[in-house]
């Protein structure tokens, strides 16, 4: 399949060229493979969904785009270039950005500070001028608190901009981690069960919020979701994982119609 | 009645970033500095200063660099007294071979060199966490007392082993040696805290502050956002250091005057100071200035009260003044480990709606 052209939905987005291309990754943890020879592309623009069983490597495979984990075989190729192995905290100049399933806030921070936390990559005045609070810093300070101010709003999480986060209900955090990714204006956006523990409710706010972002801001997104409804309502096309293998890979429609993946999720009878 | 935001609009992003959001605060802000630049000057005296004020501004800058390091960082240190005696016998050093420099740069240098000191003594923090960290600084304490033991070079090759504080002025006022006045040393060591203040206000409340307590509060989840833990760790080192060996300076030059460094900065001190921003509040300014107040009042009061109005034995009350300081620090711990610092914010809470119950 030929992924290089821009194409355009039937719900009028564009979809460019490919951003991320993992070729051929495994991953071992001592015997235990938790990834083996898997595949495939996120191209700018889509809403790129993983699903698949409890234990199939779904997580493992964002920490190895996120560079958490250094894969033992495969390549990384993000933006037309090989990376090479690197620390997070590099992954994340890049422009990658990610919530985490188990949320990973700073729970002493006020909300504002933790989405402010999520511009660092803009803001880069010295020691000096931040001891100072003068010139490059003061500037800085307040045009990236525009920008947040704007993340705030659209997540509407305005009430409690000066709330410490530990004392936010699940929910209202799931939101707060949202933003923060969002507020590093990232190339690409990993989710990871960004609807884990959540009621309906919460579930069609969140859905319209990653509507929204993919929408508005354009933002490249990959997320990990169980809930089968919202990723084939969500998805523009979905990876399968089953046993750290990939076992399918397509749009929601042949994802759905693909007989491995209906295997794996509904079993095989043994007769 | 009077403290409350309800009616302070505010109309800029700058305004709403300022160290003070409320009017009331400010207010109070501004009225303690005026009297502790136009006030206090003009009524202490030798005891007033040497018993209370030179302690608890020199400790405040103390708590201040610490509270930086583990209330903001996370990052705990048990080296305070080793990185105080850095600041203190590189100001000196610097006293002794450089006389013509004013002893103010003198005092802001002993401060850079500790902060270099601490960073390389803060390496290990990458690699370890905790009480780990915890030992690895309490080996610098100990590693540093015993070089300016050791070394002759430290002490000049005094018969002693003591260094004392020659005279040094700044305007042509002295502010160290035998014949200085209580005004004088007061206002060096206040001009140093109020800047030490502002920088450590700035600094917690702007992005290096952020990254600090994103390391503090979830080191994985701040790398993974971009925070480069090896900057983030040793800029704290760094800053913590800086202020640490001001305040040793100060210790030494200023208070002291003469200092044996197995005394002055032994192991205990490293505890005082952190006893310090414990019970006054880990990650806060006010918490630093409130912990440093309280252990430097305490023995005060106590001796005050025990010994000169109830006429017990000096050993009993001194006795009693550890037994205190130690149950008081059991007691924040489980009542309240944000410390006094918390206990104020709880009060302002309060305040912003009394005298009405809702």
């Amino acid at each position: 399949m030929s992924t290089q052209e821009s194409y355009v939905t039937d719900d009028g987005r564009t979809i460019g060229p490919t951003v991320m291309e993992m070729k051929n990754i495994t991953l071992r943890f001592g015997g235990v493979k938790a990834i083996t020879d898997i595949s495939f592309d996120i191209r700018e623009g889509e809403i790129r969904a993983i699903i698949g069983p409890n234990g199939a490597g779904k997580s493992s495979m964002l920490n190895v785009i996120s560079g958490f984990y250094v894969p033992q075989e495969g390549e990384v190729w993000y933006k037309g270039k090989k990376r090479p192995p690197m620390r997070p905290y590099q992954v994340a100049e890049q422009g990658i950005a990610r919530t985490f399933q188990n949320i990973a806030l700073f729970e002493g921070m006020t909300v504002l500070d933790n989405v402010m936390t999520g511009r660092l990559r803009k803001m880069n005045a010295s020691l000096i001028s931040q001891a100072i609070w003068r010139g490059k810093a003061e500037k800085e300070e307040i045009e990236n608190r525009e920008a947040v101010e704007k993340i705030i709003d659209f997540l509407e999480i305005q009430a409690i901009r000066k709330t410490p986060v530990g004392r936010l209900p699940y929910g209202l955090k799931k939101r707060v981690e949202l933003a923060r990714a969002l507020a590093a204006e990232p190339s690409i956006l990993l989710l990871d069960e960004p609807m884990a523990g959540m009621n309906v409710e919460e579930k069609e706010d969140m859905s319209r919020f990653i509507l929204d972002m993919n929408d508005e801001f354009g933002t490249t997104i990959a997320l990990i979701e169980h809930d089968m409804g919202v990723v084939m309502d969500l998805s523009d096309r979905v990876v399968v994982m089953d046993y750290g293998k990939k076992i399918g890979d397509g749009t929601p429609d042949e994802v759905r119609n693909n007989q491995a993946v209906i295997d794996a999720y509904l079993g095989v009878a043994h007769d | 009645m009077f403290y409350r935001e309800a009616g302070d609009f505010k109309t800029s992003y700058a305004t709403d970033n300022q160290t003070f959001p409320i009017k009331f605060d400010r207010l109070g802000y501004f009225t303690v500095m005026a009297v502790a630049f136009l006030v206090i000057p003009f009524i202490i005296n030798d005891y007033w200063a040497n018993a209370i004020f030179l302690p608890f501004l020199i400790y405040a800058i103390a708590a201040l660099g610490l509270n930086i390091l583990v209330g903001y960082c996370g990052q705990v240190s048990l080296g305070t007294g080793g990185f105080m005696a850095v600041g203190a016998y590189a100001c000196y050093k610097l006293m002794t071979s450089m006389p013509e420099v004013n002893i103010f740069f003198h005092v802001l240098i002993s401060g850079g060199i500790t902060g270099l000191v601490c960073v390389i003594f803060g390496l290990p923090s990458l690699r370890i966490k905790g009480f780990y960290l915890a030992v690895a600084t309490l080996a610098a304490q100990f590693f540093l007392v015993w070089l300016f033991n050791r070394v002759p070079w430290f002490y000049n090759y005094s018969a002693s082993g003591q260094i004392n504080a020659p005279e040094r002025t700044v305007f042509g006022i002295p502010v160290t040696g035998p014949n200085t006045e209580a005004w004088a040393t007061y206002l060096f060591c206040l001009v140093f805290v109020v800047v030490s203040a502002l920088i450590a206000r700035n600094l917690t409340r702007g992005m290096a502050g952020r990254k600090w307590m994103a390391i503090r509060d979830m080191d994985i989840a701040a790398e993974i956002i971009g925070v480069n833990p090896l900057k983030a760790k040793i800029s704290a080192f760094a800053v913590s250091g800086f202020f640490v060996g001001v305040s040793g300076a100060l210790f030494f030059s200023v208070y002291l005057g003469a200092v044996e460094v197995g005394e002055a900065f032994g192991i205990n001190k490293s505890f005082l100071v952190l006893f310090m921003i414990i019970i006054g509040g880990l990650g806060s300014i006010f918490g630093s200035f409130a912990g440093a107040a309280f252990l430097v009042l305490l023995p005060v009061v106590l001796k005050v009260v025990g010994v000169d109005w109830l006429g017990w034995p000096t050993d009993i009350v001194a006795h009693l003044q550890l037994v205190i300081v130690g149950g008081l620090i059991i007691l924040f711990l489980i009542l309240e480990p944000h410390g006094l610092a918390q206990l104020w914010r709880v009060t302002k809470q309060k305040l912003r709606l009394w005298p009405f119950p809702h």
